[in-house]
């Protein structure tokens, strides 16, 4: 399926935001995500299927001031 | 002055000196100088992670977040919408709550956005943040952000990255004499001299980044900060001796040897 993943039309084999997470080897970072501009609470990641076209935002920290 | 604990929403520090994390040359770097700095509260920015070259090692692999208050900012928002789109990812990641909200108007000055400022204050506010809000040295402005329940009012010193000084010493003691929260200089500190005058001005706290990260020896800088902050409290709660027009003996006047 394809999906829009921080604004790149990314394939992927992941069918829920867990899977996704895992498939990208981000398991132990300190992440957030939003579906469809909604941010999505970590404890359900394996909850919230992906759809088709889904827009994700998948951010972490960086320097900054 | 080891009971003069810097409150801000429900947080208390020790240190009055906030860092940023931006600009380093490394991410060692960047953990060298914060210790260095002493400083118990950190900036980071909320950004994409880069799905194509996610490199083996993060900016929180240096600063450790269990001893750090990390402290998410909004670098780079230009609406009020981004903005609080930005802090609530934060919070999902580390669960902070307390943040530091930065809406700007262009990208030349790096001047807030106020208009802008205002409303994401409003919404962050009622979502249940706890919102330390940079803006510009406008007394006014910065009494609306503290009735809308910021816990914290940053007022620049200079625009950011500039390390011009205290643009306007004057506002920054009539926003901090009439101010309920405290007040944090953020931007503009460019050296050691700025960020003990701005104490010295009743700051409660200053907000440096740049200064450390550009300096020649970061390290060096960092500690130079760290004992500004300390000295311009200091004398802000030593009271400072009023001015003269004229001199003033130290000496005593009388008992001269030729009298």
């Amino acid at each position: 399926m394809q999906i829009l993943l921080n604004g790149e039309t990314t394939a992927t084999c992941a069918s829920t935001l867990g899977e996704l997470v895992i498939e990208l080897g981000l398991e132990e970072r300190m992440i957030a995500m939003e579906r469809n501009l909604e941010v999505v609470p970590k404890s359900q990641y394996n909850d919230t299927r992906l759809c088709e076209n889904d827009r994700i935002e998948l951010v972490h920290m960086i320097g900054g001031g | 002055m080891t009971d003069d604990v810097f409150k801000v929403g429900t947080y208390e520090f020790k240190s009055r000196l906030i860092v940023g994390s931006g600009k380093y040359k490394s991410f060692q770097a960047t953990k060298d100088a914060t210790e260095a700095s002493e400083a118990e509260m950190i900036t980071v920015a909320v950004r994409r992670v880069n799905i194509t070259d996610m490199g083996k090692e993060n900016l929180l692999d240096y600063i450790n977040p269990k001893e750090y208050t990390i402290l998410p900012n909004t670098a780079g928002c230009f609406n009020a919408d981004d903005a609080v789109r930005t802090l609530r990812l934060a919070r999902e990641a580390g669960g902070w709550d307390l943040v530091k909200l930065e809406v700007l108007g262009d990208t030349e000055t790096l001047y807030p956005n106020v208009v802008e400022t205002i409303k994401a204050a409003e919404t962050l506010v009622k979502d249940g943040f706890q919102v330390m809000v940079y803006t510009n040295d406008d007394p006014i402005v910065a009494r609306t952000l503290e009735e809308i329940g910021c816990v914290a009012v940053m007022p620049l010193g200079n625009p950011i990255g500039s390390g011009r000084g205290l643009a306007n010493p004057f506002n920054i003691r009539v926003i901090k004499q009439r101010a309920h929260v405290p007040i944090v200089v953020d931007a503009g500190i460019g050296t050691a001299s700025d960020a003990a005058k701005a104490m010295e001005l009743g700051a409660d706290a200053a907000l440096i980044n740049t200064a450390i990260a550009e300096a020649k020896h970061e390290c060096l800088m960092a500690k130079a900060m760290r004992d500004a902050i300390r000295a311009g409290r200091q004398a802000y709660l030593a009271g400072r001796m009023q001015k003269r027009a004229f001199a003033s003996a130290s000496s005593p006047t009388e008992g001269y040897i030729w009298d």
